[in-house]
């Protein structure tokens, strides 16, 4: 009998008053939170990429930078507090749809064969939750100085150099950055989509730029720690 | 019995309006307090459903399919008529009326016709409000094109799927019902058969195909809209589901069977390519238009096509019909391709397919046009026959296409059974004794949305919701009953054979000798081994499983029991319809051209059969049919 | 030529299914794979077995009924091609076939390879239409719709429901069978007035309906037989935030 019923079932009513809840009480709100957040996100790791590219120009130009960001904390908490914000929504509506997707099927194909999607799409929520873990060791790092060999909340520009000195620590990092490259290459496609830009005449511009766009800020980042073991900074 | 079509008095133009006016209506109050059953959900019960339910009456649809969405109606690619006149060339109500009548071969009620040609109009707005996306012109107004060999442009068309869409339109409507709860859908729900409690239509019994649990439904008026019964032919378009049941249970309980043996033939479908064939799959007739149809001169020339010189080629519709040429009507492409290749000329795997070669066309306009105008249909053609239409020209054989016989009913679409309606495919009405191409959907549309809606009220107005049935009164156990029976009959038998391997053998009788053309030994012969049949097929059928699951052998098995016995109705009309009309096809009624020779003096009637219990013959009503604005012609197309 | 099929079989909803070995002789390479089974089938009758349970009806592509797994991919290996339509001699001799039902907690499985496909209903019936009482629809030519428009919501509109784009997509969404619908209405002027409570309600109904969300993935433009495109999902993306900024969601009720 239970298929009897299944076949009339019925959902209930039961979106909530509240506008803002009731948006983002199925799927397809959440996922409109994941991808503004996700811009979020992207634009920081934009700015801190050409923050961190200056340690290129020397010690001098990239710690004045990190003074004079650490001078404007009218304009860096708010910042911080915005990015705080988009990484725990971001977590957080990430986790309910790994759930959700999840429990949409609960039985599994024998064989199943993907034709169009890829491994970066695919593995969206282990790259993730392994770029929040290294975010959380990044800062303990960098930030509260925590970790790390002997460092100074002014001298940013030789904490980076002594810490990718340390072959473990680079690797760690490179491995990082390959993982949030791997994140952005299906993210960013998928963040336009969400936000429903989508034009068919540019279809292939936006399959092709978003791993373009990764892969250019995956390298670098990597340049940094490449940089600093092969010698060219110290 | 009397058999009275209750056509409204007056001019034809006025008897709809006059019609209307003169019925009864339902206090809106009360509306509510009425049930209604729909069994069927294609763009008869479809529309019907959605429209009822608006109106405020409780509607209780039911499908066998698992959503309303899938009825066979779907598979429609042509078109829809409407005299709409949006071309400027000539048509109205008038001429699309005449039009049909004519196509029917005088053969079907002129007040019925002249209302569908009336309300053809209203199905396109309709249908435009409902979203259905119909072609346009690039000034964004709808698109039209001719069909069918009519003289004028009157077909509206969404792409090759107009059915579809169609269906989707009247199914979005009836979605909504459903959501409003005005309609409780059943679907797969297989109606089993009709409750009748003296002389008036009770109610209905079903299974429930999931679990397998026969029940019973009571209603102030039922309506059948289960489509066609082409598929007694084993191999025809319609889907595979599509069958007799619905209407062969009703006609077992006293609705009259009308010209049963008029089932129209499709000339261009892509031949069976072997045993294993379970359908055929219909190309577009507009291929008619640019393709040239021939066969080897000479009996088994077995050469390739490119060794066949034009010398040896016989380009035999154009032989035949210098004026028409590849563009006869149905009826005659068919009859005249079965005759060649019965003459052992014909192409491909068994001998059954004739040429139909765009070489000339290709030459003649180029490959980006012919591209253009059948690409989709020479698309088609390759994926089920491997075989390339712009390299070697295509095979093609007719098919068992549309069923216009069906229950008989009155100008309110009414049965002889008191509060039995039948609408579309499913009853006999509009078509006569062959359909023009695009005016299936029409009907359908017009009987759902706009015929049953009114007529239905003024049924309900004369009868009383507190003489509801309940569905516990023993009329309705002793039904559920008989369909149980009959079911643990079928799963009992204790033979081998599959119920499919019965309708194969069972199709190949029908089509051989009830098929393009009927003789009367032909007939006699099918009608002394049916029962036969029959009766093999009730020793030695196997369904596996049980009743009390889902169980797709048994209801397949059902049918096929189902059309083990209308089939020999089909036959028996065909015999005693001794004159040639439409697509009814006597090879003892021709004239010296091969034209289907009527016989206006004593077939000029709607043959209506009244069931005498199975193995009896059954018994002849017959409605004279009269007409007073068309006058009856002899066709010819030479 | 000669088969392969491991097919799962499962007696009911209930029941535990297990997929199941059986060779096929003599097919020819002009069979459809429905007509693969059909042999099979009379095959199994013969032995006094069940039969495979299949959904089909029109075998010509257009009704949707038809549809499993062949091999890992939703409606096998040919594209923009349903099952019914997919032809024998794209296959090789002696293959090994693996054919699954559709899976998904929305679909369950009625028995072998059919699946209760109700909830596409449900969705449709949650918002997927134009109330367009019969009869009062104005004169057709009244409404003019841009040739563009119209042909990209005939796109749209092809959709057959055959639900293999749930059976594709890794995470059991519905997206592209909604978006295809909130698509076809929305491109139309007839579907403006509803627009907004129309994805509203349908988006609610996805989620409520137990099918997962959407990430962009595209297995299911890659299975439609239809070839619908995910395009359509952006549009529908566009309309939902759009309609979730504008307006609050109101209960579905007769005129
Ligand atoms: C390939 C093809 C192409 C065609 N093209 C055109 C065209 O271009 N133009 C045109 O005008 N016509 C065309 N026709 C004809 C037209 O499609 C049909 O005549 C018409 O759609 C029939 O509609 P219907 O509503 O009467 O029945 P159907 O659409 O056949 O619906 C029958 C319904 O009844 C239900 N049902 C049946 N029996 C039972 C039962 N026992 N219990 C419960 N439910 C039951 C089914 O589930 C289904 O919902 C075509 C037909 C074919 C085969
Ligand atoms: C700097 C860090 C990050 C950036 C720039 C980023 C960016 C993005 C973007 C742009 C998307 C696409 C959104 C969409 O499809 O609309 C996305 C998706 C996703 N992100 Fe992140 N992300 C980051 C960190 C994280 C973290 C820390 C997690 C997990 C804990 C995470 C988990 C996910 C998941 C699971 C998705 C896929 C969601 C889905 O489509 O269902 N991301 N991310
Ligand atoms: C080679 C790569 C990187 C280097 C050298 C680097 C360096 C730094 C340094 C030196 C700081 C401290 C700045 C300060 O306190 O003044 C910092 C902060 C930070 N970094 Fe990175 N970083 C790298 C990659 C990343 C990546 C990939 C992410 C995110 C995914 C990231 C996220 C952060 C965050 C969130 C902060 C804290 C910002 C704040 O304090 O407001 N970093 N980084
Ligand atoms: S969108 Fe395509 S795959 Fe999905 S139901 Fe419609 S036709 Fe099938
Ligand atoms: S495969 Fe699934 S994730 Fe989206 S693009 Fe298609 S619905
Ligand atoms: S059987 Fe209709 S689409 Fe396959």
């Amino acid at each position: 009998m239970s298929s009897a019923t299944e076949l009339n079932r019925r959902p209930p009513d039961r979106r909530p008053g509240n506008r803002l809840a009731a948006f983002y009480r199925a799927t397809v709100g959440k996922k409109v939170v994941m991808a503004i957040s996700g811009v979020v996100l992207f634009v920081f790791v934009i700015t801190h990429l050409a923050g961190n590219l200056q340690v290129f120009l020397g010690s001098e130009k990239l710690n004045a930078y990190s003074a004079l960001l650490r001078g404007m904390p009218e304009l860096l908490w708010p910042a911080r507090a915005g990015l705080v914000v988009a990484l725990v929504v971001h977590v957080i509506a990430s986790m309910q749809l790994v759930l959700i997707n999840r429990r949409a099927r609960p039985v599994t194909y024998a064989v199943r064969r993907d034709i169009e999607t890829n491994y970066a799409a695919r593995t969206m929520a282990i790259s993730g939750p392994l770029v929040l873990l290294y975010v959380i060791y990044h800062l303990a790092m960098f930030t509260f100085l925590v970790t790390g060999p002997g460092y100074s909340h002014t001298d940013v520009y030789r904490n980076v150099v002594l810490a990718f000195q340390m072959p473990a620590i680079s690797g760690i990092y490179i491995t990082a950055m390959l993982l949030l490259g791997l994140h952005l290459c299906h993210g960013l496609w998928s963040m336009l989509h969400t936000l429903g830009i989508s034009s068919r005449r540019y279809r292939w511009l936006r399959r092709g730029l978003a791993p373009a766009v990764a892969i250019a800020i995956t390298a670098g980042y990597i340049s940094i720690p490449l940089a600093v073991l092969a010698g060219i900074v110290e | 019995m009397e058999l009275d079509p209750k056509v409204p008095s007056g001019p034809i133009e006025q008897k709809w309006s006059k019609y209307r006016f003169d019925m009864k209506l339902v206090n809106p109050a009360n509306k509510r307090k009425y049930k209604v059953i729909v069994v069927g959900t294609g763009l008869a019960g479809g529309a019907a459903a959605a429209t009822l339910a608006q109106l405020g009456y409780q509607v209780s649809c039911f499908c066998f399919h698992d959503s309303p969405r899938r009825a066979h109606s779907i598979a429609a690619q042509g078109g829809i008529n409407a005299a709409k006149n949006y071309q400027g060339d000539g048509d109205s109500v008038y001429r699309l009326f005449h039009d049909t009548v004519k196509g029917g071969d005088f053969r079907s009620r002129e007040a019925n016709v002249y209302r569908l040609a009336e309300l053809s109009m209203a199905i396109i707005d309709q249908c435009v409000a409902l979203g259905v996306p119909f072609a346009r012109e690039y000034s964004g107004y709808l698109a039209n094109r001719s069909f069918g060999g009519a003289q004028v442009s009157r077909t509206f068309y969404a792409r090759g799927q107009t059915g579809q869409q169609l269906l989707l339109g009247c199914y979005s409507a009836l979605a909504r019902q459903i959501a409003l709860r005005q309609v409780t859908m059943h679907p797969r729900h297989e109606m089993l058969d009709l409750v009748v409690v003296d002389g008036r239509a009770r109610g209905i019994t079903t299974r429930n195909l999931l679990t397998g649990v026969i029940s019973s439904h009571a209603a102030d008026a039922i309506v059948l809209g289960t489509g066609g019964y082409g598929n007694v032919y084993y191999l025809s378009t319609n889907a595979k589901a599509s069958n007799v049941t619905a209407i062969w249970r009703a006609y077992r309980r006293g609705a009259l069977m009308a010209n049963p043996c008029f089932t129209q033939i499709h000339p261009t479908c892509i031949p069976a390519s072997g045993e294993h064939q379970s359908k055929l799959t219909l190309m577009s007739e507009s291929l008619r238009n640019d393709g040239r149809i021939w066969v080897p001169k000479q009996a088994g020339d077995h050469r390739p096509v490119g060794e066949i010189f034009e010398s040896d080629r016989d380009y035999f519709l154009e032989r035949k019909y210098p004026s028409f040429g590849n563009l006869v009507p149905r009826d005659v492409a068919s009859r005249n391709a079965k005759e060649v290749c019965d003459e052992g000329r014909g192409v491909g795997p068994g001998g059954r397919g004739v040429y139909l070669d765009f070489t000339a066309a290709i030459a003649r306009l180029g490959q980006d046009l012919v591209r253009q105008r059948y690409g989709n249909l020479f698309e088609m053609y390759e994926r089920i026959t491997g075989e390339n239409p712009y390299r070697q020209p295509m095979r093609v054989y007719p098919a068992i296409h549309y069923a216009m016989g069906g229950l008989w009913v009155d100008y309110n679409l009414m049965s002889n059974i008191e509060g039995l309606f039948v609408i579309g495919e499913a009853n006999f009405a509009d078509q006569g004794a062959n359909r023009l191409g695009a005016s299936a959907l029409m009907q359908g549309l017009a009987d759902g949305y706009f015929i049953l809606p009114y007529t239905i009220g003024d049924y309900l107005a004369r009868v009383s919701p507190a003489d509801r049935l309940s569905p516990e009164h023993h009329a309705f156990r002793q039904t559920e009953l008989e369909a149980a029976d009959r079911l643990k009959k079928l799963l009992s038998a204790a033979g081998r054979r599959s119920a499919g391997s019965f309708h194969r053998e069972l199709g190949e009788l029908v089509w051989n000798q009830c098929g393009m053309s009927r003789s009367a030994p032909g007939l006699k012969q099918a009608l002394a081994r049916i029962p036969e049949l029959r009766e093999e097929f009730w020793q030695s059928v196997k369904v596996p499983g049980s009743g009390a699951q889902f169980n797709q052998a048994l209801e397949h098995a059902g049918r096929i029991a189902d059309f083990l016995e209308f089939s020999e109705l089909m036959c028996h009309d065909a015999l005693d319809r001794d004159e040639s009309c439409g697509a009814h096809f006597r090879l003892e009624h021709q004239t010296t051209d091969g034209e289907a020779l009527r016989d206006d003096e004593h077939y000029c009637h709607v043959s209506a059969w009244e069931f005498t219990g199975l193995g009896q013959p059954p018994l002849l009503h017959k409605e004279p049919l009269a007409f007073e604005y068309v006058k009856p012609t002899q066709r010819s197309y030479k | 030529m000669k088969l392969i099929l491991k097919i799962w079989r499962q007696a009911s909803a209930g029941e535990a299914g297990t997929l199941i070995t059986y060779p096929v002789e003599d097919v020819s390479s002009d069979m459809s794979f429905l007509e693969v089974l059909d042999v099979l089938n009379e095959q199994l009758i013969a032995q006094g077995e069940r039969p495979v349970a299949f959904d089909h009806d029109c075998r010509e592509g257009i009704c949707g009924s038809c549809g499993f797994m062949i091999d890992g991919v939703a409606h096998g290996p040919l594209r923009m091609t349903t099952v019914c339509q997919l032809f024998m001699r794209h296959f090789g001799d002696g293959a090994t076939l693996v054919v699954e039902p559709f899976r998904a907690r929305a679909l369950t499985v009625v028995q072998d390879l059919v699946v209760d496909r109700g909830a596409l209903d449900r969705i449709i019936e949650s918002g997927g239409f134009i109330s367009a009482r019969t009869g009062s629809a104005p004169e057709a030519n009244s409404i003019l719709v841009s040739k563009e428009a119209s042909d990209r919501a005939m796109d749209a509109a092809a959709c057959i429901g055959c639900a293999a784009c749930v059976a594709a997509c890794p995470n059991a969404s519905a997206m592209l069978f909604t978006a295809a619908k909130i698509s076809h209405l929305g491109l139309l002027p007839q579907g403006q007035p509803e627009r907004r409570q129309r994805v509203l309600r349908m988006v609610d109904a996805m989620y409520d309906l137990d099918f997962g969300s959407c990430s962009n993935h595209g297995e299911c433009e890659a299975v439609c037989p239809k070839g619908i495109s995910i395009d359509f999902i952006a549009r529908l993306n566009r309309d939902h935030i759009t309609a979730g900024l504008t307006s609050a969601r109101e209960v579905i009720k007769d005129v």
